[in-house]
């Protein structure tokens, strides 16, 4: 119990992770919400690559985590913008309303 | 001991703060509550001996990408309250789709050990015995043997801004701006009109 071990950060990053994947269900018309618990799964990898990284003494997983946090900001930034647009365009940010696409 | 205690702390935060992410009524909170997450997460990765990237989130997600997500949900003018219809009707298929992942997680993280001759196949080894700082064997690592990825990174945050600029840029109409050309461009004539006044007769 007091040996903290592989199993817990992994267990750690199991539970963020599945949070993040029941926000996107609870939060079925919330593009913003959506997102963030995006954001919470992308902790959770970074989590395990770290967690990895660090039990291994290989620092490659580290070198990869940064690489996924530089993708994870440019992916929110660009989603935030065209949630801006959006919004501008037709006055709301209901998931369901984005079906245009749809023909 | 007191490193179990700390790890749990962080832990245990990291989890009731994304659990009330995801849970919150106000989106505002749920900022709140990413923040607080992003905090512990860092401590967790200062407990795993990687100190440039908890420095990373905490000053990327907390600092940016955190505060962005306040900015365009404080801008919107959205009310939230009718967007939280019909979480009842979704709960059920969640719950059942996050325990099912939980568990499968779970089972293949239960038994986890490492291959016998892992070390031999290490990519790119840590330096041991504290010689060498995490921050600067991670710089001797991404300017050398990454770095073709690093510049990519770049690249891919530059195409980020300028896509993220161009959506949201727009030219409003009835803006009174500065026209160089024209105020170059301007003679004397155009300003200074010479009229003969007849005496007492005015213009």
């Amino acid at each position: 119990m007091f040996t903290i071990g592989l199993a817990h950060y992994l267990t750690v990053a199991a539970i963020l992770f599945t949070l993040g994947v029941f926000g996107i269900f609870l939060n079925r018309k919330n593009v913003i919400i959506i997102m963030m618990s995006i954001e919470l799964m992308l902790l959770a990898v970074n989590l395990n690559m770290v967690t990895f990284s660090s039990y291994l003494n290989d620092l490659v997983g580290q070198v990869f985590t940064m690489f996924i946090l530089t993708v994870a900001a440019a992916e929110a930034a660009i989603g935030l913008a065209i949630l801006v647009v959006f919004f501008r365009n037709r006055g709301t940010i209901a998931v369901e309303e984005i079906s245009q696409l749809k023909g | 001991m007191i490193a179990a205690l700390i790890f749990y702390m962080f832990a245990g935060l990291a989890v009731v703060s994304a659990g009330l992410v995801v849970t919150a009524r106000n989106p505002v909170h749920s900022v709140l509550f990413l923040i607080l997450c992003f905090f512990n997460a860092a401590g967790l990765f200062l407990l795993l001996g990687a100190e440039f990237l908890a420095m990373v989130l905490v000053v990327v997600y907390v600092g940016a990408v955190a505060v962005m997500f306040l900015f365009v949900v404080m801008m919107l003018d959205i009310n939230f309250l009718k967007l939280r219809e019909g979480v009842a009707q979704y709960l059920p298929i969640g719950a059942v789709i996050g325990i099912v992942l939980l568990i499968e997680l779970a089972m293949s993280y239960a038994g986890w050990t490492f291959a016998p001759d892992v070390e031999a196949m290490l990519a790119s080894p840590a330096p041991s015995g504290g010689e060498i700082t995490n921050t600067a064997a991670l710089g001797q690592l991404i300017y050398t043997k990454y770095v073709y990825l690093f510049q990519a990174s770049g690249v891919v945050l530059l195409i980020a801004m300028i896509g993220a600029i161009l959506l949201t840029h727009r030219s409003r109409s009835g803006v009174r701006k500065q026209k160089i050309y024209d105020q170059v461009g301007v003679t004397a004539k155009d300003r200074i009109e010479i009229r003969k006044v007849s005496t007492g007769g005015g213009i």
